[in-house]
This record gives C-alpha cells, structure tokens and sequence, in this order.
C-alpha cells in the first residue's frame, strides 16, 4: 500500500537524518553540557512519540484503507484510553521539564566569585570592558556617551577610571573561571551570540542584562549578533578568544584603561585647541 | 428553543421549525448581490481570494529571499535592506492577512451559518463591512511596496527601538504604513469576529445544541474569541508605536542613539512592547491552528466513515488550549532579558498545554483505526497535516523548555519549527478544506489526479525543506541573515543544504500553479458534484441548492436530530445519517443525493 509506506518512510527517514546528517552542534566551550543533555533527552521522548505516531497512523492506513464492502467501526469514545494517554503524555511532559527547570535554575544563578565583564552593542559593532584593578565596574550612561567617551562611562566614578575598554576589538576571557557577562546596548536590541558557549542573551537600550558561563577550551570563536538589529545585523561580528590565564593577563596589560583613554583624548584635544604645540 | 436530547440515534421527533423567508431580505441587484453583498457565503469568498492573492506576494517573496540564502551573491538585485524587507512582508502576511483572514474571514463566514443551520451570519451589514475594512488594510500593506524607502525591514515582530529608527530599512513611511494597515486590520476583524460568535451562540437551529457543533464550529468560534481577546494587545502596541514613530512620545523608547547622535527618546521599555505583542502573537499561533485542528477533525472523520473519536475531549481540549494559550507568550522572550524568573512559570505553562494539544493528536489517528479509510485528496491532505503537526508540535517541546531554548532562539531552528506547525500543517488543512467543500461552493468536483500530484508535491516539499532546516538551526546558524559570510562553525555542508532547501522551494512553489489551474478549470469543466459527494452528515452538505442561495435552506430551517459523526452507525442502511434525518426514517436517507 503505496500511502503508507510513504508515510511510514517519512518517520524512518526522518529518524535516519538525524542520526547520519553531518549537521550537528557545534563542539561546546563552556560547561553548559547539561543544556545540550537537556537537549539530548528532549530528542529522545520526542523522537520516540513522532515515531510511534506515525508508524500506527501508517498501519491503520495500510490495514483499514477502504475496500468493497468495509464498514468502519462505531465507537465514540474510550474515557479509560484517553486517561491513559493523557497520564502517559504528563509522564514525558515531566521527564523533559523537570531537567530543564533545573538547569534554568543553574542559569540564572551566577556563582559569587564570578567576574564580571560588559559587552556593549551598538549598530553594528561591539565593544568590551573589563574591570581593572579595583574589580568593579563604574557606571554608565548613553547620555555620556562622545566620541572621546564611546561607552559612556561616569568620568566622576572612581571605580570607572581603571576599566579596559575596548572599542570595537575582541574579546579575550581566561580558562576555567566562570564570567558573568553584562550587557548593555546604547541603540537597538541587539543578541551577543557564541554558539560554542551556547548561552546567550539579548541585550536591550535602557537595561542591563546577564547570562554566565564558565569557559572550558581555549580558542578563538567567531561572535555573531542574533536579535535583528537593522540593515548590518549579518555583519556585525567580532571575535572572542579563550585562553590559559597567563595568556590573558598578558593581553590584559597590554589594554588601555578609560583614565588613559579619555588622558590621550584630553591630550589630543587640548593640542587640536592650542593649535599643535 | 426546543430542548432536543443529546441521545445519538434515537433523538426525540421535533416538529418543523416554521421560520418563514423574507423577500425584503434578498439582493435585488448584481451590485448588491456580488460586490457589496451581506451574503456570508459571497463575503467568505471575497475574503478567500483577497487573502490568497496577497499570499502569493508572501510566496514570491519566499521565493526571493530562498534566493539569496541558497545562492548568496549570485542575485544582485536582492541587497540587505530588500532582504530584511521581504522577510517581513512575508511573515507579516502570511501570519494575519493570509492565515487569519482565510480561516476566520473565510472558511468562517462559508461554514459557520450553514454548519449552525442559520440563514447568514447575525449582522450580515457588519459582516460586509468588515471585509472591506480588510480589504484597505490589504490595500494599505500592499501600498509600501511602492512608497519612499519601501516597505519596513524591521522583522514581522516588528521590535522597537530598531523598527522605527533610522538603521532600519522603510523608516520613513513602510513602518508607519504598516502600523495603520494592522490598526485596520484589527477593526475590520473584530467586526466580523462579534459576528461569528455570536452567531454561533444565539443563531443555531433548534436541536443544534453546542454538543452537537462539527468540530470545525468549535475551532473556528473558539479561535475568533481569543482573536477578540488577542487583538486588542496587539492594536494598543501599534497606537503606541505609532506615536513613538509620528509624535516623538516614548512608550517604548529609552534614551538612546541615534546614528551616533543622542535621540530625543527616554524612558519608555521595549520590553512592553515584546510583552504587548506576544501577548496578541502566542494566542495568535493558535488562532490559526485551532481552525485548523477543527476542520481537520471532520475531514477525517468523513474520509474515514467513522465518528470523530472522542468528540467531547475533543471540544475540552480545543477550550483547554484556548485558555492556556494566554499564559505562555513570554516563551517566546526567554532571551530577550525580561526577569529570568519568570522563565519557570512560562516555561511549565508551555509544556502543560503538549497535553491537550497530545489528545487531539490521538483522538485523528484513533479516529483511522478500524476506519473506512477513504485516500481522497482531503484524506491526504489531512494526513500530511498529521505529520507535519506532529513534527512541528514536538519541536515546539524545545523551544517551550527554556533553556533549551537558550541556545536554538534566534536559530534557524526556530524559523524551522513555526514553519512546519503554524506554515504548512495549516495550509495542509486550508489545501485539503478547499478540496473538500470546493464542490459545495461551485457545484463542481476539484480534479482528483491533479489534487494528488499537488498533495505530494506540496506535502513531501515542505517537509524537506523545513526538517532539514531544523538541524541547520542545531549548528547555530542565526536567522534573518542576508548573508552567513564567514564563520568558523558553519561547514560548506551547511551551504550546500542551504542551496538544495531552495531548489526544493521553488519546485513546492511552481508546484501551486496546478492547484491554481484546478481551481479554475474545474470551474468550468470539473465533474458535477451534486449536492452531498462526500456522504457527509454535517448541514452544509444537506442544503437543498448547491451552491447555496441566499438565506442557505429555502423555506424552512433544517432541524437537528444527532451529532455530526454518525458514520457507519450499526444497523443503518448506509454509512452516514445527516444530522437533519429524522430518527424514525434512520433507514432511507433523505435529501443526500440531490
């Protein structure tokens, strides 16, 4: 019976694909492997019911398709079936929400000695800072924001003046150590997306939002933006580069703080104004 | 109202209901009678072909920018800003213009009074008025094609700040275009909404007890309550984006900037807005399905010869679905940085609502077993609506699971997924509910051998090309990209599928034109169909014209006697009883052939 072996093909093919198509994640860099189990499992209970669903509608298409002389059965309802069914239906429900709770508790609850780190959105680039010596970040407003002073930051904060900033460059983070990553955008929503890490966050004008990761291979990985931000959302990329921790202290020192930056522009400045003395 | 038992076979006999017809009531000129018509039936099909030619702009501008992805640089007249626009002028249209109007404005003005046994909708001047509304609305999207700037790039979500500044491709008049075009399209709507429910309420024919209502009565009036509900969310975010837009207020605009220079917004939330609109947008999602799940209820059932199983779980589980669809939007802003709490809640509200959407899913493949299974084109379509909806609902079962959803949002994966449950396991049923009440609307029966070359074409396209697409979403390719470029973690493969899923595109694509054809050739030449070519039970098919005149049943309202399932009923003559047969002549069946 040509349907339902079509039918039946749909199912068996579509489970082949999945198990032999070479497209799959990309290999993970931070510790969020429980996502990808919550994942795995989800693929499991939901790979079984699509294929028991089919194959039985692909049997009764087979066995019941209409011949001379075959009447259907009258049978309105079965209560202890469909109690059955609805109970079976809560039991995979369960199996796959309550890993998912669990690890969204782990998500949204940064550990204490996390570090923290902001990425800054704009059409169409991004920027970086990091706090410097003290450990904080100062704070920010778009309403500060100049040419000399991109990010925005409080040039009356102490806390701010040792902050690396880094305006439209990559990212470097250290191994091993979980990051909570701010962000901020000083236009439009924007998405600070790294596949490999597999969180990832929007980040809105007016807000400060968060995910946290904890990296766990070094490499260099490309950044995408994934909230459509305008004509230039494809192209706004950077890259965010892990590495051991001796390597990233030594990036770090090499990074301009805000005090030297908005220092070089006052010097800058001051120079345009008294005519290149 | 005559209190006629709910009792299956052996109803109680009722009299004839004595509603007389009224000449005064009828259309005395072909002005009135086929333009500005109050005729539900004329309506319904005004709204059908509206909605379809608008969707095939949407399918041409899938076909555009299944161009650009499969083949990048290869189409120089496709550039960034064209590409942001044809994804949103796609989106937008095929959502509301498209599958709303054709479900609510269509098949629910054709149905609904002849499935009811009424003689029009309640307010048949209100009716018409709200097709021509629709109609402007139609007007006014379809008029940014040619403004200043084109139509607005901002993604059917249509997300501020970005949809009204300058970054943003149709700025100037698409964005303001479109905000009007969807106020009108809420007014046109909510007129022809109060109608349908109330005609579903107070309009049916004695014995027509809302127990006995065709599931696809059920679908369509549950759907247009929760439109009622859902739009008005939706038209307050588009009043205020407008304002934003036009009068420089800040409903949802913080202090930001502009192309480097500060904007004279501050303190507004675009977090509102992603609220405001998902609040309208998940009831949305269901709006077009539960029509769907409906209709494709008594396809099943009648190409099945067998009762729809478990009716009454069935009506439960279209209400349960129905409320819980107002306590899931915010799954679709679990990364959009709202309080992360929130996530437990709508993420366990999300999956509760797999259970009733599960029933149904049982009760359409338990309605087959030890069936008479007909392999009509409806048959067909029904069953790749089985299919595709399961794929697309258990998918669903991802991206309701917040964090898994952490890393497929914004993916290809969900581009994937609403495709196949709220793309094609829908228009799988509008395809398959058009074969199937084609022949009550012209009299004439669709081509059979084409209706099949269309249905696996249609059927097994789409499915290679959003099953894939799932996978390409799993590697993380972000949606709305008018170009990958380079990235490290997608492997030429992934271009490789992406060229073979527009190739697959453009086949499904041409492939309408024969359905296309059918409609028109059948028109003419397609096989009488008589009045009743299914054997079906439900009242539209016991009508004594076919079409159906104005007014629907000639001097006297039909009467109900039973449900609309009695198929194959043990001891009847043949294998189907409309519910207007009399119960003491169960054996001969009246006014089926004629």
């Amino acid at each position: 019976m040509a349907v339902a072996l079509i039918l039946l093909l749909v199912a068996i093919g579509s489970v082949l694909f999945h198990l032999y198509s070479p497209w799959w994640w990309t290999p993970i860099a931070t510790d969020w492997s429980y996502i990808d189990h919550t994942i795995n499992i989800t693929f499991w209970i939901t790979g079984f019911v699509f294929t028991a669903v089919i194959a039985f509608m692909a049997y009764c298409v087979f066995r019941f398709h209409h011949k001379e002389g075959r009447r259907a059965d009258y049978n309105p309802e079965n209560k202890r079936l469909e109690w059955w069914l609805s109970v079976g239906t809560g039991i995979g429900v369960a199996a796959m929400l309550a890993p998912g709770l669990v690890v969204w508790h782990q998500f949204v609850t940064v550990p204490a000695d996390a570090t923290e780190v902001e990425v800054m959105g704009q059409q169409w680039q991004w920027s970086f800072r990091l706090p410097g010596k003290d450990n904080r970040l100062g704070t920010s407003d778009v309403r500060n924001i100049s040419p000399e002073n991109p990010m925005g930051l409080n040039r009356d904060d102490p806390h701010g003046q040792d902050d690396v900033v880094i305006e439209n460059g990559d990212l470097h983070l250290p191994i091993g150590k979980p990051v909570k990553v701010l962000l901020r955008s000083v236009d439009v929503l924007h998405d600070f997306y790294v596949p490999e890490f597999r969180a990832k966050m929007d980040m809105v004008p007016g807000m400060v939002t968060y995910f946290w990761i904890r990296p766990i291979r070094t490499g260099t990985f490309d950044v995408l933006c994934a909230e459509l931000c305008g004509a230039a959302h494809y192209q706004m990329r950077t890259k965010v580069i892990v590495e051991e921790e001796s390597d990233y202290h030594a990036w770090l020192g090499q990074q301009k703080t805000f005090a030297e930056l908005s220092g070089r522009n006052a010097v800058v400045r001051a120079t345009y104004q008294s005519g290149g003395k | 109202m005559v209190d006629v038992p709910y009792d299956g076979i052996a109803g109680t006999v009722v009299p004839p209901a004595e509603v007389p017809d009224v000449e005064l009531y009828h259309p005395k000129s072909w002005l009135t009678r086929y333009v500005f018509s109050q005729d539900a039936k004329i309506i319904a099909i005004q709204y059908s072909l509206t909605a379809s030619a608008i969707g095939l702009v949407a399918l041409v501008l899938s076909w555009l920018m299944r161009l650009q992805l499969g083949f990048p640089g290869t189409f120089s007249f496709i550039d960034a800003n064209q590409y942001l626009q044809f994804i949103t002028m796609h989106g937008m249209i095929m959502v509301i213009y498209l599958l709303t109007a054709l479900f609510l404005g269509g098949f629910g003005n054709y149905l609904i009074p002849l499935m009811v046994g009424a003689r029009d909708m309640v307010f048949p001047y209100v009716n018409m008025l709200s097709y021509w509304v629709y109609l402007l609305a139609v007007l006014v999207l379809a008029s940014t094609f040619f403004v200043p700037g084109g139509p607005t790039g901002a993604g059917w979500t249509l997300y501020p700040p970005q949809a009204i500044l300058s970054g943003t491709p149709g700025q100037d008049w698409g964005i303001v275009l479109m905000l009007a075009s969807l106020i009108l399209f809420i007014i046109g709507f909510t007129m022809g909404g109060l109608n349908y429910v109330v005609t579903v309420l107070q309009a049916r024919t004695r014995g027509m007890t809302l127990m006995r209502l065709p599931l696809t009565v059920w679908g369509i009036f549950t759907a247009t309550v929760m439109a009622l509900l859902a739009f008005p969310a939706l038209f307050v975010g588009s009043v205020m984006l407008l304002l934003d837009r036009l009068l420089g207020t800040s409903f949802f605009m913080p202090a930001l900037v502009e192309m480097g220079q500060l904007s004279k917004y501050g303190g507004g939330s675009p977090l509102l807005f992603q609220h405001l609109f998902w609040f309208f947008g998940h009831p949305e999602v269901y709006i077009v399905a539960l029509p769907a799940f409906g209709i494709v209820s008594d396809l099943i059932s009648t190409h099945a010869r067998k009762n729809i199983f478990g009716y009454r779980m069935m009506v439960w589980a279209i209400v349960a679905i129905g409320a819980l669809s107002f306590v899931v939007w915010a799954h679709h802003m679990y990364v959009s940085g709202m309080y992360p709490y929130f996530g437990y809640f709508f993420a366990t509200t999300t999956l509760i609502i797999a259970i009733p959407t599960a029933i149904k899913v049982y009760n359409w493949v338990l309605t087959l077993w030890r069936g008479d299974i007909h392999l009509t084109v409806p048959m067909l379509f029904a069953l790749g609506f089985i299919i595709t909806f399961v794929n697309g609902g258990l998918t669903g079962l991802f991206l309701g699971n917040v964090v898994v959803d952490v890393p497929l949002s914004d993916t290809m994966f969900v581009v994937a997924h609403f495709h196949m449950v709220m793309g094609v396991a829908p228009i799988m049923v509008v395809l398959g509910a058009i074969y199937h009440w084609y022949p009550k609307v012209t009299g004439r029966m669709l081509n059979a051998g084409l209706g099949k070359f269309h249905f696996w074409v249609t059927f097994l396209g789409a499915y290679l090309i959003f099953f894939p697409m799932h996978y390409l979403g799993l590697l993380g390719v972000p949606r709305r990209y008018f170009e990958l470029g380079d990235a490290a973690f997608i492997p030429p493969s992934a271009h490789s599928l992406n060229a073979f899923i527009t190739v697959v595109a453009l086949t499904v694509g041409f492939a309408q034109m024969t359905f296309l054809f059918n409609l028109v050739w059948s028109l003419f030449e397609g096989e009488p169909s008589g009045g009743n070519p299914w054997r079906a039970t439900s009242l539209e098919w016991q009508t004594p014209e076919t079409p159906p005149g104005h007014g629907n049943w000639g001097k006297e309202l039909p009467i109900v006697y039973r449900w609309a399932y009695d198929y194959s009923v043990p001891g009847a003559a043949q294998d189907f009883i409309p519910q207007n047969q009399p119960p003491a002549t169960t054996g001969a069946v009246q006014g089926a052939a004629s």
